[in-house]
């Protein structure tokens, strides 16, 4: 009883101790090229989302977006001139950019990156280097 | 006593960790810790390397990389409550995104403004032969073409012309080739997708080719 009892809150303890492994949804893009530079949040973009309303074709052929997270280097200058996310998030296709906190939504700190990959699963720690890059 | 409590407390902290990897490892009884004799490595869990994931399509609030204190994130969809109803597999999104469009349950956009505009679909196999016991690869321009364009593959990934590209499982596994998107964002590679596209059995007649070393090998 007793013993079960310090089992259970050294697990509590060990939960908010060791830094919790991210369980974000396959394919989650974070942004953080500029954003936490600028005070703001990092941008998380989902894919699932996205593409149960476009074909990849929409982003990745008509709008150019290149197939690397973080190698568009987006910015609000171009979003606001109607690039990249700025192409739908203007109030005519998607809400406008003026909802900060949809988009810049993610956890200080969190490096760019593409969730759930392949090679940030390998268990090979020179792999999973190269998938934080 | 205040002092004694002070120090127990620090030593706890400190072995926290340690002790908190092997609950979470594995959960032993109390007991049979105590009862080990002498000295036994920690290091000695279980599972060294494996890392399950706990849970699946966790929401926004949950997912370990979006800021549960933003007032929007909220806001964000469930990923679980927008697949309810779609064909599943085991990995990646969890989702069969190939099923979802062949049986009409999404219809996402092909063109940013007009939902009218229907893909431009070419349905070509190209066959792969594999040199290894694993089945040959079938590279489906169907699917392909449903959600993608030409020149999202062409030239720039793939030369368009049969065996004219070198492919390998390593260059996928680190994002290249096919491993462009599959893994990325199209489903991932782990042991329960190999036949997604290893998916054309060897003839019956076909022997795994022998190293040059087992075939000089006296002493076999
Ligand atoms: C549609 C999504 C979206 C919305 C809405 C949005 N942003 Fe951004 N923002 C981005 C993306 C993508 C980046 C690039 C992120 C990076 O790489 O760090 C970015 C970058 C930034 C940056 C750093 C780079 C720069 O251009 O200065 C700031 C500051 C910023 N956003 C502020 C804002 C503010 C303030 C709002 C609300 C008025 C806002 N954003 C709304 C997507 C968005
Ligand atoms: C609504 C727009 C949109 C749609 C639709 C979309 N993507 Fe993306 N994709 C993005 C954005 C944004 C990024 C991140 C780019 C960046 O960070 O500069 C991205 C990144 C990627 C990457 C790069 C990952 C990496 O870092 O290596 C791949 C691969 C990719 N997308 C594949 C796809 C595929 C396959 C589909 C269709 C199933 C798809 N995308 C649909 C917007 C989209
Ligand atoms: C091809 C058009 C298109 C592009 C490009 C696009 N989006 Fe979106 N996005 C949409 C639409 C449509 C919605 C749904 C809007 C609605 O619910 O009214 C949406 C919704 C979202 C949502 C909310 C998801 C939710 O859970 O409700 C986020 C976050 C988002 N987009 C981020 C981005 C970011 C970041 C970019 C740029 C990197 C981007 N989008 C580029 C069309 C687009
Ligand atoms: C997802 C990537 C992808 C897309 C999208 C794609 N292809 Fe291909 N294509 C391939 C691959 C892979 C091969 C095989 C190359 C090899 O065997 O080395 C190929 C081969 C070809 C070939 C050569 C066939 C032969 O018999 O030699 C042609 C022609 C071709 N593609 C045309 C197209 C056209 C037209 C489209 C658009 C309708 C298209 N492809 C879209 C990946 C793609
Ligand atoms: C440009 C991105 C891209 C590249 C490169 C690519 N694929 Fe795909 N592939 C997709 C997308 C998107 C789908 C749709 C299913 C999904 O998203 O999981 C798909 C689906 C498939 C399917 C169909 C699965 C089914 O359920 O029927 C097979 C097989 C496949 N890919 C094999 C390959 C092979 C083999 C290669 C390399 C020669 C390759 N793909 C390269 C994006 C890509
Ligand atoms: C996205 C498609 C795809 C998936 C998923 C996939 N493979 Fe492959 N695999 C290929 C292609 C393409 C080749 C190269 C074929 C060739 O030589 O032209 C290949 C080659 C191989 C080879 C031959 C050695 C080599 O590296 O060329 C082996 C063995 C292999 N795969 C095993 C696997 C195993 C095991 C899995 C599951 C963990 C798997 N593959 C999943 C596409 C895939």
């Amino acid at each position: 009883m007793y013993k079960s009892a310090l089992i259970g809150l050294l697990s509590m303890l060990a939960a908010m101790v060791l830094p919790q492994a991210a369980q974000a949804e396959y394919a989650d893009v974070v942004m953080n090229n500029y954003s936490d530079a600028a005070g703001m949040r990092p941008v998380v973009f989902p894919h699932w989302y996205h593409r149960i309303r476009f074909r990849c074709k929409v982003c990745h052929a008509d709008l150019g977006f290149k197939f690397k997270a973080g190698g568009n280097k987006i910015t609000m200058a171009k979003i606001i001139d109607g690039q990249f996310c700025g192409a739908c998030h203007n109030g005519e296709i998607s809400w406008s950019v003026e909802n900060c906190g949809m988009c810049h939504s993610g956890i200080a700190g969190t490096p760019t990156q593409i969730h759930g990959s392949t090679v940030q699963r390998l268990v090979a720690p020179t792999y999973k280097k190269l998938g934080n890059k | 006593m205040k002092m004694k409590q002070f120090f127990l407390g620090v030593v706890a902290l400190s072995v926290l960790p340690v002790v908190a990897s092997q609950v979470e490892a594995a959960q032993p009884p109390l007991k049979e810790v105590k009862a080990a004799k002498g000295h036994v490595s920690t290091a000695n869990t279980f599972n060294r390397l494996l890392e399950k994931s706990k849970a699946r399509n966790l929401p926004p609030a949950e997912d370990g990389i979006h800021d549960p204190d933003n007032d929007n994130t909220h806001v964000l969809q469930p990923p679980k409550i927008a697949y309810d109803g779609l064909p599943t597999t085991p990995f990646g999104n969890y989702v069969d995104w190939v099923k979802a469009l062949d049986t009409d349950l999404l219809q996402p956009r092909y063109d940013r403004f007009d939902p009218t505009i229907e893909p431009l679909i070419m349905d070509l196999d190209i066959v792969r032969e594999v040199k290894s016991t694993v089945p040959d690869v079938v590279f489906p321009h169907k699917p392909h073409t449903q959600w993608l364009h030409c020149s999202n593959c062409h030239p720039k990934i793939f030369i368009p012309q049969r065996k004219a590209n070198v492919m390998n499982m390593s260059g996928i596994l680190l994002g290249q080739q096919c491993g462009v998107c599959h893994g990325k964002v199209a489903f991932p590679v782990t042991t329960q997708s190999c036949t997604k596209c290893h998916s054309k059995p060897k003839p019956a007649d076909w022997k795994p080719p022998q190293s040059e070393t087992s075939l000089k090998d006296p002493w076999r």
